[in-house]
C-alpha cells in the first residue's frame, strides 16, 4: 500500500500571546493589525502529519485554511514546516466573519473526496472561538470514523491506533482508514520553521479556491448577539485579624451569626 | 555578524600617507578667497540687486564647475558645505513587494526563535552558545543569511538582513558576534573560493574566523607581523605568525588571515604588502588558544590563533596579492550598516525594560513614569533609538542601491549606534535602579555585552579620525580644483567667483542659500532649516580649518573630534528628518511621534553643532586643547595622577 495521503487544517488565529481586545460595538474582538499565528492546535497536527510523512507512512500532506487572502501566510509557514502543498479557500474578510465549524467542515470534507485524502488531520479547536466542532463534524459528513484529542498515533495494519485524552484519564481507540483525528495539547512539539525552508516554501504549490468551487455557502446557522470582556474581578479587602473576616462574614449573611 | 578584532582601519595612518602625498595639496594663500578679497566680495555681493542676481548666476554655474570627482553621498558633500540629496531623501525604500514579503516572513520565526529556544542568560553563564542552541541556529540558517541561495544560504540582502539581525540584536549580542565572520569570502572570494566554502559555511557545519588583530598590530592594522612567503615551486605560501582575539578563533575551520607578503611592483621595487588567505584549520600549522575571559559577548568564543608553517595554496590567496589592507577595510566597512541595525534591537529592548518597570513602579504615591526625571531618560532612549534605525536602514538601503561611497556614512552610524545603544542600556539600568543592576534583569548582560561595540571593528576615537579625515581630503580636492582654476582664472570664472562670494557670503553672515525644506514635510521646515544651516556652518569651518591648518589638520584630533561629532550630529539630522517626512507624508499612526522625535533632536543637534564648530574654530577651546595636551603629557610621565593628595600622603 502506498502511503497515506494526509490533508491537515490549518487556521489564521490571533497569535495567543497577543492581548485581544473587544471591538467597541461588541460584534467581536479586534483583528485589525493584531499579530496572527497558525492555530496552535493546528501546528501540532500538521507536525504529526510531517512526522508521518518523515516515517514514511505518509506519501504527501496538504495544508488548508480557509479565510481571508493573509491565510497564505500560515498555508506558507505550514509548507514552510513540511507540507508539500497547500489549497487556499479564499473568503472575503466580511464573509470570513460569518464563517462557522459547519462550512470549514463541508469544504474539508469535500477536498478529502476530491484528493482521495486518507486521513484529514486538524487541530482539537481554533484559541480563537474554541469551538471543538470541525474535527467532528467533518468525520460525520464523510461518514468516516474519528479520533479526537488525539494523544498518540501509531499506524497499525489499515488502520491507526490513537490514543485519546479524555476527562480523567487516557483512552486509547483504533480506526480504520480513511478518517478523521485532531490534534491535543501533548501529540507531540512543534518544529520551528527554518528560514532555508521558509524561502524554499515560496516555490511549493498553493491552489486558491473559493467555498463555492466546494459548492458550500456561507450562510450561518447562528447568530453572534455580542461580544464581551470578561467581567473584570472585583477588588478585594484586607483584614487585620481573623475576627474581623468573621465579623464581616456574619454581617454579610455568609455564615449563620 | 561581527569580527570582534579590534582591528581598524589603519585610516588616519592611511590618510596621513596620503595627506603627504596627494591629500590637501593645496597652497593655502589662495587670491579669492583671502579674507580680504572675500569681504569686498561680500560687499559687492550686498551692495546692490543686480550684482546679487549675478552672483547667483554665477554661483549656478559654480556649482556644477566645482563638483570634481563628485560623489552623491550625503556625508561627503557635507565637508563641501553641500547638500547632496539623492541618496537622503526621500527616505529610501528598496525592497520590491516581494522581498518585504519574504521577509515578513522570516521576521516572525526568527524571533521566536530567540524567545523561546535560545536563552541570553544561560549562553553568558555558559561562556558559549549551549549546544542546543547552536544546533538550532544551524537549522534555522542563521549562518547563511546572506549567502546565495545556490550556494545554500538565504541571499538576503542588506536590507533584509539587517531587519532580521535587529532582532538578534534584540536578543543576544554575542550569538550575534558568532554569527558572522565569513563575510571575507562573500564579498572578495572567487567563484571556486565561494562555491568551495560557503555552502558549509552556511549550513553552520564549518564555522569561520576573522584574523586581522595582532599584539602589536590594533588600530594601525597595516602594522601586521604574520607572514606569507612564497613557496620556491610557487604553488604554496608559507604563513608564520599569530593573532589575537579571534571571535570564533576556537570553533573555526576557516579562517580569513591577513598577513604581509613580498610584492613587486612595476618597478621592480620590492615592498612588503597585506595579503589575505583564506586558510583551512585542516591545512596544519593552525592552533589556537583557550578561550578568553571577557566582560560581555561572553558566550562568542575568542581566542588566540597561531599559524605555524601552513601551507596555503596560492589559490587561496582572497582578493588578489596585496590586496588585503583593502580587503579588511572593506569587510569592516560592509559590516558597520549591520551593527546599527543590530544595536537598534538591543536599544528597543532595553526601552522595552525601562517602560515595563516605570509604567508599573509607583513610589512617593505616583507612578514613576510621571516624573520628569525618568520622563527625559525614556525620551531620549526613544528619540536615539530612532535616529538609530534611521540611519541603520537608510545606509542598508544606499549600500542595496548600489552605492559605494558610504564609508563615512558607515563610520557615523557604527559610532552613533554603539554610544547611543550604552547610553540607552545605561539609562534603562538607572531606570529600573537596584532592580536594573541584578542579573536576573537581564540589563547587566546588555551593558557588559555592548561595551565592546565602541571598541572593536574600529574604535569610536579612530573612526572619528576617519570620518573627519576622509571627509576634509574629498573638501580639500574641491579645494585644489579651485587652486587650478585660479592658474587658468579666464576659462574658469564661474569657479573663481562662486567659490569666492560662496565665502564672503558666509563671513558677513548671509546664507548661501542652501536649502532642505523642499524635501521635507512642510511641519518639519524648521528643523531642516536648522539642518541647512549646520550644513553650511560645517562646509564653512571645514574651509576655515584647511586654510588655517593646511596638512596639518592630521595632527589636530582635538579639532578633528569636533568636527567628527558634527558630521555625526548633522547625518542624524538629515537620516531623521527624510524618515520622519516619510511616515507623515504616508500618514502612518505613529507620524506625529515621529515629528517630535526628529524636532527634539534636530533642535538640539543643532545647538551642539554650533558649540562644537566653534570649538573647533576658537582661540580659547584651542588653547584648552592645548592645555588638556599638556595635563595628559605630565600625567603620563608620571606615571599616573600627578598632584599632592589633599592630605599630603
Amino acid at each position: 500500500m502506498s502511503g497515506l495521503r494526509v490533508l491537515v487544517g490549518c487556521k489564521r488565529v490571533i497569535d495567543y500571546a497577543v492581548k485581544i481586545r473587544v471591538k467597541p460595538d461588541k460584534t467581536g474582538v479586534v483583528t485589525d493589525g493584531v499579530k496572527h499565528s497558525m492555530n496552535p492546535f493546528d501546528e501540532i497536527a500538521m507536525e504529526e502529519a510531517i512526522r508521518l510523512k518523515e516515517k514514511s507512512i505518509a506519501s504527501e500532506v496538504i495544508a488548508v485554511s480557509c479565510g481571508p487572502p493573509q491565510c497564505q501566510e500560515t498555508l506558507r509557514t505550514a509548507m514552510a514546516m513540511g507540507a508539500d502543498k497547500a489549497i487556499l479557500v479564499e473568503v472575503d474578510p466580511a464573509t470570513y466573519e460569518k464563517v462557522q465549524p459547519l462550512h470549514v467542515a463541508k469544504i474539508l470534507a469535500k477536498i478529502a473526496q476530491e484528493n482521495k485524502i486518507d486521513l484529514v488531520l486538524l487541530g482539537k479547536q481554533a484559541i480563537d472561538d474554541d469551538c471543538n466542532q470541525t474535527g467532528q463534524m467533518t468525520a460525520a459528513l464523510l461518514d468516516w470514523p474519528q479520533a479526537t484529542f488525539a494523544s498518540k498515533i501509531e499506524k497499525t495494519d489499515g488502520e491507526l491506533k490513537v490514543v485519546k485524552e479524555i476527562d480523567g484519564g487516557l483512552e486509547t481507540v483504533t480506526v480504520k482508514l480513511p478518517a478523521v483525528a485532531t490534534a491535543d495539547l501533548r501529540l507531540n512539539e512543534p518544529r520551528y520553521a527554518t528560514l532555508p525552508n521558509i524561502m524554499k516554501a515560496k516555490k511549493k504549490p498553493m491552489d486558491k479556491k473559493k467555498p463555492g468551487d466546494y459548492g458550500v455557502e456561507i450562510v450561518p446557522t447562528h447568530k453572534v448577539i455580542k461580544v464581551e470582556d470578561p467581567p473584570t474581578r472585583q477588588a478585594g479587602q484586607k483584614l487585620e485579624t481573623v475576627d474581623d473576616l468573621v465579623h464581616k462574614l456574619k454581617d454579610q449573611g455568609l455564615i449563620p451569626s | 555578524m561581527f569580527r570582534s578584532t579590534s582591528a581598524v582601519v589603519r585610516s588616519a595612518s592611511y590618510l596621513t600617507r596620503k595627506g603627504d602625498s596627494k591629500l590637501l595639496r593645496l597652497n593655502v594663500r589662495l587670491p579669492a578667497v583671502t579674507p580680504s578679497r572675500a569681504a569686498s566680495a561680500a560687499e559687492a555681493a550686498v551692495s546692490n540687486d543686480e550684482a546679487k542676481d549675478k552672483v547667483k548666476d554665477v554661483e549656478v554655474k559654480a556649482k556644477s564647475a566645482v563638483a570634481p570627482g563628485g560623489s552623491k553621498s550625503f556625508a561627503m558633500n557635507l565637508f563641501r558645505g553641500q547638500i547632496s540629496t539623492e541618496q537622503v531623501f526621500p527616505y529610501p525604500e528598496v525592497l520590491s513587494t516581494d522581498q518585504k514579503e519574504e521577509l515578513q516572513m522570516l521576521v516572525d520565526p526568527c524571533a521566536k526563535f530567540f524567545e523561546e529556544q535560545n536563552d541570553a542568560l544561560k549562553n553568558d553563564a555558559l561562556e558559549k552558545v549551549d549546544d542546543e542552541s547552536m544546533e538550532g541556529l544551524r537549522a534555522m540558517g542563521a549562518f547563511g543569511l546572506q549567502v546565495p541561495q545556490d550556494l545554500g544560504g538565504l541571499g538576503l540582502n542588506n536590507t533584509q538582513y539587517a531587519r532580521l539581525v535587529e532582532i538578534v540584536g534584540a536578543h543576544d549580542l554575542g550569538v550575534g558576534i558568532t554569527l558572522g565572520a565569513h563575510q571575507g569570502i562573500l564579498l572578495f572570494g572567487n567563484a571556486e573560493q565561494k562555491e568551495k566554502y560557503l555552502p558549509a559555511l552556511a549550513s553552520g557545519e564549518q564555522m569561520a574566523a576573522f584574523c586581522l588583530t595582532e599584539p602589536a598590530s590594533g588600530s594601525d592594522a597595516s602594522s601586521i607581523k604574520t607572514r606569507a612567503v612564497l613557496s620556491p615551486d610557487g604553488q604554496h605560501y608559507i604563513l608564520n605568525g599569530s593573532k589575537i582575539w579571534i571571535s570564533n578563533g576556537g570553533l573555526a575551520e576557516v579562517f580569513t588571515v591577513f598577513a604581509q607578503t613580498a610584492v613587486t611592483d612595476a618597478q621592480g621595487e620590492t615592498k612588503d604588502k597585506v595579503t589575505a588567505f583564506i586558510v583551512e584549520r585542516s591545512f596544519g600549522g593552525v592552533n589556537n588558544g583557550p578561550p578568553e575571559k571577557k566582560m560581555g559577548i561572553k558566550c562568542s568564543n575568542t581566542a588566540e590563533v597561531y599559524f605555524e608553517d601552513v601551507k596555503v595554496p596560492v589559490e587561496n590567496v582572497l582578493g588578489g596579492v596585496g590586496g588585503g589592507f583593502k580587503v579588511a577595510m572593506n569587510i569592516l566597512n560592509n559590516g558597520r550598516f549591520g551593527m546599527a541595525a543590530c544595536l537598534s534591537g538591543t536599544m528597543k529592548y532595553c526601552i522595552y525594560k525601562a517602560v515595563e518597570h516605570a509604567g508599573n513602579r509607583t513610589q512617593f504615591g505616583r507612578r514613576i513614569d510621571s516624573f520628569g526625571a525618568i520622563q527625559e531618560k525614556i525620551a531620549r532612549m526613544s528619540v536615539l533609538q530612532y535616529v538609530t534605525e534611521s540611519m541603520a536602514y537608510m545606509l542598508s538601503a544606499n549600500m542595496d542601491q548600489g552605492s559605494t561611497e558610504f564609508q563615512i556614512e558607515a563610520a557615523i552610524s557604527k559610532i552613533f549606534a554603539s554610544e547611543a545603544a550604552w547610553f540607552c542600556a545605561d539609562e534603562s539600568i538607572q531606570v529600573l535602579g537596584g532592580m536594573g543592576y541584578m542579573r536576573e534583569c537581564g540589563l547587566e548582560r546588555v551593558m557588559r555585552d555592548l561595551r565592546i561595540f565602541r571598541i572593536f571593528e574600529g574604535t569610536n576615537d579612530i573612526l572619528r579620525l576617519f570620518v573627519a579625515l576622509t571627509g576634509i581630503q574629498y573638501a580639500g580636492k574641491s579645494l585644489r580644483e579651485l587652486q587650478k582654476a585660479i592658474k587658468n582664472p579666464l576659462a574658469n570664472v564661474g569657479a573663481l567667483v562662486g567659490a569666492g562670494t560662496k565665502r564672503a557670503r558666509r563671513m558677513v553672515g548671509i546664507s548661501s542659500g542652501l536649502s532642505l525644506s523642499e524635501h521635507v514635510h512642510p511641519e518639519l521646515k524648521d528643523s531642516a532649516d536648522q539642518t541647512a544651516k549646520a550644513v553650511e556652518q560645517f562646509g564653512g569651518t571645514v574651509e576655515d580649518l584647511l586654510i588655517k591648518f593646511n596638512k596639518k589638520i592630521i595632527d589636530e584630533q582635538f579639532v578633528l573630534k569636533r568636527v567628527a561629532d558634527s558630521a555625526i550630529d548633522i547625518y542624524a539630522m538629515v537620516a531623521t528628518l527624510s524618515r520622519a517626512s516619510r511616515s507623515m507624508k504616508s500618514s502612518l499612526p505613529s507620524a506625529q511621534h515621529e515629528k517630535l522625535m526628529c524636532q527634539v533632536w534636530c533642535d538640539e543637534a543643532s545647538e551642539r553643532i554650533q558649540h562644537n564648530l566653534a570649538s573647533a574654530a576658537s582661540g580659547r577651546a584651542h588653547k584648552n586643547f592645548d592645555t588638556l595636551s599638556r595635563i595628559s603629557q605630565e600625567v603620563v610621565s608620571n606615571g599616573g595622577t600627578f598632584q599632592q593628595h589633599p592630605l599630603g600622603y
